[in-house]
């Protein structure tokens, strides 16, 4: 019984509400693509001055992450992957879910260090959070890290709303159950393109303005 | 029949044999000669007729199950070249040689290739998949099912509980209790019979319990290596949704 809920949980939790945050996240960073860095750091500023974001951020993403991440690992570690026999589309998949689940949930733990725990101790404000971004993938060696992070966070997404709509019976039938798979590789194909141009964009010198004023910042203190 | 005459063709086999349950798995190889229309089956009688094995030596004759020898009983399943299959419908003619026999190790080993399959059974009981109308008097017939609903349901019946998609799937290991998704498809079967529907729920709380449907990851291999083809994922995602409604409605107390 308590399998069946705590995994349930899990499940709903990756849609609602990391699911919404993780398209919220991707709109964000659009905005740099958009706006340029005024654009990016006033959908930052926008965000931030939403009422109560302490308890939305709470409830709506850390609790929710660690919980699903947490779990996930265990969910991760109980598998036994056999494509060695079973060289399947569908088993790749689930193999993939699971290395792409753990690559993310690193990944998430040094971006968060990177960029909110940073906002969190005040060695950044939000305003400069454009130009941190742009000290880190101004690196060819953090680009690529940041790179396969988006695109193993992307793929988790897309293919957990996949396993999401079969883990509630919502497609139940090969059909909807096709459907659905290129539905959510189209999905995965736009969120990807749209993370990875947001990221590209971060290079742009515009958003070196930001990152000036941080070293300075850092120099000072 | 010229092709008789031509010269008499080899069969290789590499079999992993297991003495005792709890002692090291070896393996063993067999070199028979061909006959049309062999299969692994009727291979492993040859090697039961005459048990010497390809260096020459005597052997103890490699064990195994069988039964209908027509892929409806489910004891011969084995791994054959990679794959968990029925035996008796692997003919040599069509498997890449040396043909590599193992037994199914997600169960456990008895001897050679023989396999303890009653966590299955044992999986049958717990989900009560049957249809209780014994009693002290005649209740009388049932309600009819409608013909389009036997039809799917038909192919559900066929499974033999053969372990092939315990074998196949990721998830049934010795690191959870995963049920399988046998015992998932046959909840399904019997909750989908107009008498057995009446009692739908105690199947639905016995694979919410430990061990349950949640074990499934959606990797979709049972259903590509189910010998009698039985739409297995369908009836995950079916049973996923039945479970889901009773979840809410126990909830609800509806």
């Amino acid at each position: 019984m308590r399998g069946f809920y705590s995994r349930k949980i899990h499940s709903l939790l990756g849609v609602i509400p990391l699911g919404f945050f993780f398209l919220e996240h991707m709109l964000t960073n659009f905005s740099a693509v958009e706006g340029g860095a005024s654009g990016f750091t006033d959908s930052v500023l926008w965000l931030n001055s939403l009422p109560l974001v302490f308890f939305l951020e709470l409830f709506g993403i850390w609790l929710p992450l660690l919980y699903h991440g947490v779990y996930g690992l265990y969910i991760a570690y109980q598998s036994k992957p056999n494509l060695n026999r079973f060289n399947l589309e569908r088993n790749w998949r689930y193999t993939l879910q699971r290395i792409s689940g753990v690559i993310t949930f690193i990944f998430i733990v040094w971006h968060l260090y990177d960029t909110r725990v940073q906002v969190a101790l005040g060695n950044v404000k939000h305003e400069e959070l454009g130009g941190v971004m742009h000290n880190i993938v101004t690196q060819p060696l953090m680009l690529t890290v940041y790179i396969i992070g988006v695109l193993a966070a992307c793929f988790h997404f897309a293919n957990g709303l996949w396993s999401f709509l079969i883990s509630w019976g919502i497609t139940v039938g090969p059909r909807s159950q096709r459907v659905s798979s290129v539905i959510c590789l189209g999905l995965f194909v736009i969120v990807s393109f749209m993370f990875l141009f947001s990221l590209v964009t971060f290079r742009d010198n515009e958003f070196q303005a930001t990152a000036s004023a941080v070293q300075s910042l850092r120099s000072l203190i | 029949m010229a092709e008789t005459a031509a010269a008499p063709k080899n069969v290789k086999f590499v079999i992993t044999r297991q003495d005792e349950p709890d002692t090291a798995p070896y393996t063993e190889e067999f070199e028979l000669a061909y006959r049309p229309g062999m299969n692994v089956i009727s291979a492993l009688m040859e090697i039961q007729r005459n048990p010497v094995n390809a260096k020459g030596d005597s052997t103890v004759p490699v064990c195994w199950e069988s039964n209908c020898l027509e892929e409806v009983c489910g004891a011969c399943s084995m791994v054959i070249n990679g794959k968990p299959r029925q035996a008796c419908a692997a003919l040599i003619d069509n498997l890449e040689q040396p043909v590599r026999i193992e037994p199914m190790k997600t169960f456990p080993v008895v001897r050679d290739l023989v396999i303890d399959r009653s966590r299955m059974f044992g999986a049958l009981k717990r989900v009560k998949a049957w249809i209780p109308i014994d009693g002290t008097y005649d209740l009388g017939p049932g309600p009819r099912m409608p013909e389009k609903k036997r039809q799917w349901a038909y192919e559900l019946s066929k499974c033999m509980t053969c372990g092939v998609c315990l074998e196949a799937c990721p998830n049934v290991n010795e690191k959870t209790n995963f049920i399988g998704p046998a015992a998932i498809s046959q909840v399904r079967l019997f909750n989908a019979h107009p008498t057995g529907e009446m009692n739908a729920d105690e199947r639905l709380d016995a694979l919410m319990e430990d061990g349950g449907i949640d074990g499934c990851g959606n990797s979709q291999n049972c259903v590509r290596a189910c010998p009698k083809g039985i739409p297995l994922t369908t009836s995950i995602a079916e049973i996923n949704k039945q479970t889901t409604k009773h979840m809410f409605k126990r909830w609800l107390g509806v």
